[in-house]
């Protein structure tokens, strides 16, 4: 068949080193994962599970209001979830502490993680937050009642015709009591 | 196609292989698995457009009238995979195989019996995809590009989907090996890489887009497997992944993948318009330097596709930018054919008619193409039938196209026998006009604001729907028209010479009668 011809060997070696590059191109797809992460994490995008610091130049500002909105969801697991108080109001630049109160109403021990999520969406970028329980998982033991804080501060930075501004919480279940959400 | 071959077995030595349904499944002669690359692509043609005539009929009217949404979304899904997956890329694997070794002088495929291998492997792809529709909760129905949540959350139809990308990726890549070996190993003397004929050029590169982003898909439906069934989070986020991470890493394969399925268009174009313009091609080294830098520049845009979905202004400048960066290159060869037209003794025979049409039609789709790349226009047209419009005018009448100019180009040298003029010229004619019934109006659909993948619209949009649907059953028709066309070609005809086209310089023409011989190449030619 004109395949044993003087070319054959050549060939081998160009079918080793392309199934070779191919083989790396497979990792370089999942190599992609945590670049992908380690990307958002250095641009800030993204940036769900790390508490920020607040500048040196953060200031008060006193000539205007702005209405939050607590919200809080369940996806899927036995528990109850809700902010201690629905809403509050705050100068920007302010540092707020809002509780939040979970039970897990099951007879079983569950992991939970919550997902944040704020509208307007720009908000994301004017939110600072020290300190939350969806920076970790949550693992609640059959029955348990947790009370567990979030602290922040919007900063003035935020656009004056925002006068109100929701923040949202949605729990979900961790299978087999698994690892945190990993940035 | 056993009619060919039985002609084909006068020819050079007839050593031994077995006859009848073996010498198929058997074979490592690029001509039989070129053939049978063809043959299963227009099968899966049949059962895309099956589908895409289902997805006309429904939207045929306002309301719910043939498909439930659920089957409706079904049929777009598989609708685009088997098209993408199973109709284009293998066609293109079938010319390659058909043409490469003729063209360059050799006296087959690198790896002939990996040849075979890659081959049989789409049947099975095949018959898993399109089984998905008779499983418990039928096929995948979240869209060809299978973004999550739905893909992690469908039913048994998304598992049978993902095998048979699996499977389909293996195919492509042992297939893309197998070209650039035979390329850059088995060229006849005095062939250098600047003497190889356009449509080699354009297969070199393709198949080395192939090799670079197909195992980046494989890795990707690994994770989307790995995350339905064995407890990893990628891309579900209260996992800790990020589905918006499947875009990516989705694009980053997809976007060199619509280049992988329009530079051998390229590559076919650039022989028929030299050959029936009876001039050599114009700018032939900027044709080369021109498809290098397509295909670096489409690994570079893919979050063009995913403007909507979240991203810094940075970077859907970056996007925006690098995308309209990737018009330059392709306006090069535009200008080129048409330099190459330009003075030419023209003739019209149906492949330059499909080859012209295909010049005419891509440069809509072209524009198209820049004008979504603009991010604030994007914005708006985002999944609207004006994308739709857009990547059915570079795909349907820029790849189908030039896979058409291609088999009529080639039917000669491959059978022996010319194929009917008029009816080939009648095909032409008729997928011109429907093809632009077709899809034409859907440029204004999407501009007044209709989704894509819904089965159901607002009255207004009612009248350019019931146009699109008409072309689109003209359209379907019409390649039944094709099927006639060739099945006659194989059976008979007027006897081919061994060079039908004045114009045509490579070597099928200069060096192999008409129909080319089982065995052809083994003592290599020299080209001076």
């Amino acid at each position: 068949m004109g395949l044993m011809n003087s070319n054959s060997r050549a060939n081998v070696l160009m079918f080793k080193k392309l199934m070779v590059f191919s083989l790396v191109m497979f990792v370089f797809g999942y190599a992609l994962v945590p670049f992908y992460e380690k990307f958002c994490e250095v641009t800030g995008i993204n940036n769900l599970l790390q508490p920020d610091v607040l500048t040196k130049d953060n200031w008060v500002d006193e000539t205007r209001w702005v209405t939050i909105e607590f919200d809080a969801n369940i996806r899927g697991l036995p528990w109850q979830f809700k902010p201690l108080q629905s809403s509050a109001r705050i100068h920007p630049g302010e540092p707020i502490t809002v509780m939040y109160e979970i039970t897990n109403s099951s007879n079983r021990e569950i992991a939970g993680q919550a997902i944040p999520s704020y509208s307007p969406r720009f908000l994301e970028k004017h939110l600072k937050k020290f300190e939350c329980f969806c920076f970790t998982k949550q693992v609640l033991k059959a029955n348990e009642t947790r009370q567990m804080p979030v602290q922040f501060v919007i900063e003035p930075g935020l656009p004056t015709d925002v006068d109100t501004v929701t923040i949202s919480y949605t729990f979900f279940e961790l299978p087999d009591g698994g690892s945190t959400a990993k940035k | 196609m056993a009619a060919v071959h039985g002609d084909a077995h006068g020819h050079g030595h007839d050593d031994h292989h077995p006859s009848g349904i073996m010498r198929w499944v058997r074979t490592t002669n690029h001509k039989d698995i070129g053939t049978m690359y063809l043959w299963f692509s227009f099968t899966m043609f049949l059962v895309g457009g099956f589908l895409a005539m289902g997805i006309r009929a429904e939207l045929y009217q306002p309301g719910i009238q043939i498909l439930e949404p659920e089957l409706f979304n079904q049929f777009t899904t598989l609708h685009g995979l088997i098209m993408v997956f199973g109709a284009i890329m293998p066609a293109f694997v079938g010319f390659a195989n058909w043409q490469v070794p003729l063209m360059i002088g050799a006296p087959d495929m690198a790896f002939a019996r990996m040849n075979n291998w890659s081959f049989w492997l789409l049947p099975v792809a095949g018959t898993l995809l399109v089984s998905s529709f008779f499983v418990p909760g039928g096929a995948a129905a979240g869209g060809w590009t299978f973004y999550p949540p739905l893909s992690v959350q469908g039913g048994l139809g998304v598992d049978l989907m993902i095998f048979s990308v699996h499977i389909l990726g293996a195919s492509s890549i042992m297939g893309s090996i197998n070209i650039i070996t035979t390329i850059l190993n088995m060229r006849a003397p005095g062939m250098t890489l600047m003497k190889m004929p356009m449509f080699v050029w354009t297969w070199l590169i393709t198949a080395y887009l192939l090799v670079l982003v197909m195992p980046v898909l494989a890795g990707v439906v690994t994770m989307l497997l790995t995350d339905r069934h064995f407890g990893t989070s990628f891309f579900n986020a209260a996992g800790g992944g990020d589905p918006v991470m499947f875009q990516h890493i989705f694009w980053f394969f997809g976007h060199p993948e619509v280049y992988i399925m329009i530079l051998p268009a390229f590559g076919i174009v650039s022989e028929i318009i030299p050959t029936f313009s009876r001039k050599p091609l114009f700018g032939y080294s900027s044709m080369v330097y021109a498809t290098a830098s397509i295909a670096i520049l489409s690994c570079v845009v893919w979050a063009h596709h995913m403007f909507t979905a979240g991203m810094p202004t940075v970077g859907q400048l970056f996007f925006m930018y690098a995308t309209m960066l990737i018009a330059v290159p392709t306006g090069v060869k535009v200008f080129n054919w048409t330099a190459t037209m330009w003075r030419g003794s023209m003739s019209f025979e149906t492949p330059m008619l499909f080859a012209i049409g295909f010049i005419f039609l891509f440069v809509i789709g072209g524009f198209s193409g820049v004008i979504c790349a603009i991010v604030p226009i994007d914005i708006q047209v985002q999944d609207t039938y004006y994308v739709i419009a857009h990547f059915h005018y570079v795909l349907v009448s820029g790849a189908l196209f030039s896979l058409f100019a291609g088999v009529y180009y080639w039917l000669p040298k491959w059978t022996g026998h010319m194929y009917s003029e008029t009816l080939g010229k009648a095909h032409f004619w008729l997928s011109m006009f429907f093809f632009n019934l077709t899809f034409f109006v859907q440029h204004f659909l999407g501009l007044a604001g209709m989704p894509r993948r819904i089965p159901d619209y607002n009255i207004q949009f009612a009248d350019f729907n019931m146009i699109s649907s008409i072309g689109a059953f003209g359209f379907g028709l019409t390649q039944l028209l094709f099927l006639y066309i060739v099945i006659n070609c194989i059976r008979g005809g007027e006897k081919a010479p061994q060079m039908p086209w004045d114009g045509a310089t490579t070597l099928e023409w200069t060096h192999l009668p008409s129909p080319a011989p089982y065995h052809s190449f083994e003592t290599p030619p020299v080209v001076k």
